[in-house]
């Protein structure tokens, strides 16, 4: 038995780890045993529940981390699911090819990024990781095995991306790279004084710009922040030595995210940015994953952990949404540092419990102040289902249970390909087991 | 004076010496030797470093780990091709301390499997580094071996047969151009691990690797890896008995 917690830091109970290593043997590890179920595990990166299961088996997959085969003319990786999304870009981008799709860390493995369906700075250009992958191949704890893709068992290919680990242990995977001229990007950073001007830059973007994110200042409620965007650039070729990670020294006994430092924080940050505001040439490792470079950086909540929360809304209500939720995190008192306004592209994910949707996307995080978020925490809960948005499995320990429903209307059809061997916190929490 | 430098990795699906694979597989002018027991496994390895490295030459050898014999053989195959510059031995398990208490054959296994069969492989590629007068043999050893251990000393018993065998060739070849590399990992963070509390925080096996490789390049005697292993060891070594007894290590 094992303490193990998720991102968010805010539960530490005991799991039983198997580690998953042989490929070829896997089918017998993920049998229930003594009536435990389990769900996979990877590098625990998603914030919530998603993949915990105290008490039950947490199949670890990091040492499934074996690339198969790499077609260096079409791109085409097959790999085994606890690759590291880290070790494809390093290895491959000197050799011409790219992830299409990161989420905000590289320090992710494939098949959590598959699971989760995780989306990037350039959704709107090219969707979410789901849809570059061309194979997943799963083992069920019926000792089936089930080989889905865009044209082959479909069905479960819809159920598996986005899945939640919940339709079977994904083993292998098939993605589908794309072409680079190197790591560096041409960036702009461009602040804004207030949403109307976020969404004005954000319209603006998307036909020219490959990449394009936001930092809001929720301490403002006006909606003040920092609009970066950025396109590969063609020329540079040179791959430079990467710099040293840090790390988060110490686990402070309270949140350094505090109230009391977290207005002069986003104020100096933002004055910061708005200072180098600008055009630039940026490295790929610091513009699609700054925090990969605080390894620990989630100790900085304190020993009490932190909530993400982040919502979809659809875009014709996006505007009026937000700046509802910011007025409430102002009321509250209560802030997020790392505030992230994004807009989605026009396009439906494929997966049946996909989080990504048109509309716009606000992720933030806050501090364990208990009783205190909660409370906060469900009043952006009324504002999303009025709005008629979705909350982020990955990112969620807390969602009610018809919020859910109410955000994913495929999820009766995605019930009929889950493992009945497998189930989470957040599997139990949600639908019942 | 030829320019490719032929490896052999036994117990090359550990993850330890998997590490050292990648980093071997991504210099130039490199012949890796795969040595294990288990074919598709090795092809697994083989498939992901020729991923990694294209234009790496990778051979497999399905061998024996106990038999002297097959050992013997297996070795004699592959000088009878061309000489071997480094030679790393790296296989082994660790079970359960308890289980091998309880269990008299696990406890043999264990001791067999990690004391005997890595020094009858080093004394094999000794006889024939010993005839060219060339070679770097490595062996990853443990810190276990340094003093034994309540939590773990039919493993750390093992390993330290192999410290000293390690310093009986080291003895024998000291005025020759064969090196003998004693690696002795801390706690890794691999599959063997896992289950143990606070692996976490344990060297990843990709830092352990480095260390190893470079440590093999310069021809140092004896490695702690992370280095920090070395004074921590001494200090336990050197603790009178009335103290260590009492520590719950």
């Amino acid at each position: 038995m094992k303490s193990i917690s998720s991102w968010g830091r805010l539960s530490h109970e005991d799991h039983h780890v198997i580690p998953l290593n042989d490929r070829q043997n896997v089918t017998n590890l993920i049998q229930a045993q003594e009536g435990r179920f389990g769900i996979a595990y990877g590098m625990g990166r998603s914030y919530g529940d998603v993949a915990l299961n105290p008490n039950g088996h947490l199949w670890l997959t990091t040492g499934l981390n074996h690339l198969i085969h790499f077609n260096e003319s079409t791109g085409r990786l097959r790999c085994e699911s606890g690759v590291l999304l880290k070790d494809i870009q390093r290895l491959l981008i000197p050799r011409g090819w790219i992830l299409p799709v990161t989420p905000g860390t590289q320090m992710v493995t494939v098949g959590g990024a598959i699971a989760n369906d995780v989306h990037g700075k350039n959704h709107h250009l090219l969707g979410s990781f789901g849809d570059h992958v061309q194979h997943v191949k799963l083992i069920r704890t019926d000792s089936t095995e089930i080989e889905c893709s865009p044209n082959l068992n479909t069905e479960w290919f819809a159920a598996t991306v986005g899945g939640l680990g919940l339709t079977g242990l994904i083993v292998e995977a098939e993605i589908q790279l794309r072409p680079t001229s190197g790591p560096w990007l041409d960036t702009e950073t461009i602040p804004y004084a207030n949403l109307s001007e976020f969404f004005e830059l954000a319209d603006s973007s998307e036909k020219d710009w490959e990449h394009t994110v936001s930092w809001i200042d929720c301490m403002s409620n006006k909606g003040q922040g920092i609009f970066m965007r950025a396109n590969p650039n063609k020329e540079l070729k040179d791959v430079p030595k990467m710099n040293a990670e840090k790390k988060m020294p110490f686990l402070p006994p309270i949140s350094l995210v505090n109230s009391l430092t977290l207005r002069p924080f986003n104020l100096a940050y933002y004055n910061l940015k708005k200072y180098k505001a600008g055009s630039s040439i940026a490295h790929y490792e610091n513009f699609f994953y700054p925090l990969d470079k605080l390894l620990e950086w989630n100790r900085m909540y304190g020993p009490k952990g932190f909530f993400q929360y982040q919502s979809v809304i659809p875009r014709n209500v996006g505007q009026d949404a937000t700046q509802a939720m910011l007025k409430e995190i102002e009321k509250s008192g209560e802030g997020s540092f790392l505030a992230v306004l994004k807009t989605f592209g026009n396009r439906e994910s494929l997966g049946m419990l996909s989080f990504p949707e048109p509309g716009v996307t606000l992720a933030l995080d806050f501090p364990n102040h208990e009783s205190r978020t909660h409370k906060l925490l469900s009043r952006l809960d009324a504002i999303v289902k009025e709005a008629k948005g979705r909350i982020y499995a990955a990112k969620d320990a807390r969602m009610p249970r018809e919020l859910f429903e109410a955000g994913y209307p495929k999820l009766n059809e995605f019930l009929k390909y889950r493992d009945a061997g497998i189930s989470s916190s957040l599997s139990r929490r949600l639908l019942g087991s | 004076m030829k320019t490719i430098k032929r490896i052999a990795i036994v117990g090359a699906t550990s993850s330890i010496a998997e590490h050292c694979a990648r980093i071997w597989a991504q210099q130039v002018s490199v012949e890796l030797i795969l040595v294990g027991r288990d074919q598709k496994r090795l092809e697994i390895v083989s498939a992901d470093l020729l991923v990694r490295s294209p234009n790496t030459t990778i051979e497999m050898v399905v061998t024996d780990f106990i038999h002297p014999a097959a050992i013997q053989k297996t070795i004699d195959d592959l000088f009878s091709v061309s000489p071997i510059d480094i030679a790393l031995i790296a296989h082994g398990t660790l079970p359960e301390q308890q289980d091998c208490q309880n269990d008299l054959a696990l406890n043999y296994d264990t001791l067999e499997i990690n004391g005997a069969s890595p020094v009858l492989y080093a004394e094999a590629f000794a006889q024939h580094m010993a005839k060219l007068n060339q070679g770097s043999i490595a062996i990853i050893g443990s810190v276990a071996g340094d003093r034994g251990r309540k939590s773990n000393y039919v493993y750390g018993a093992a390993k330290g047969l192999v410290t000293r065998y390690a310093q009986g060739l080291q003895h024998r070849f000291a005025d020759t151009k064969v090196s003998v590399t004693l690696i002795k990992p801390g706690p890794t963070n691999t599959p063997m691990t896992v289950a143990i509390k606070g692996s976490e925080k344990f060297a990843s096996p990709e830092e352990v690797a480095k260390i190893i490789t470079s440590g093999i390049e310069s021809k140092k005697a004896v490695i702690y890896a992370p280095a920090k292993w070395q004074i921590i060891m001494m200090v336990i070594r050197h603790l009178p008995s009335f103290i260590f007894n009492k520590m719950n290590i």
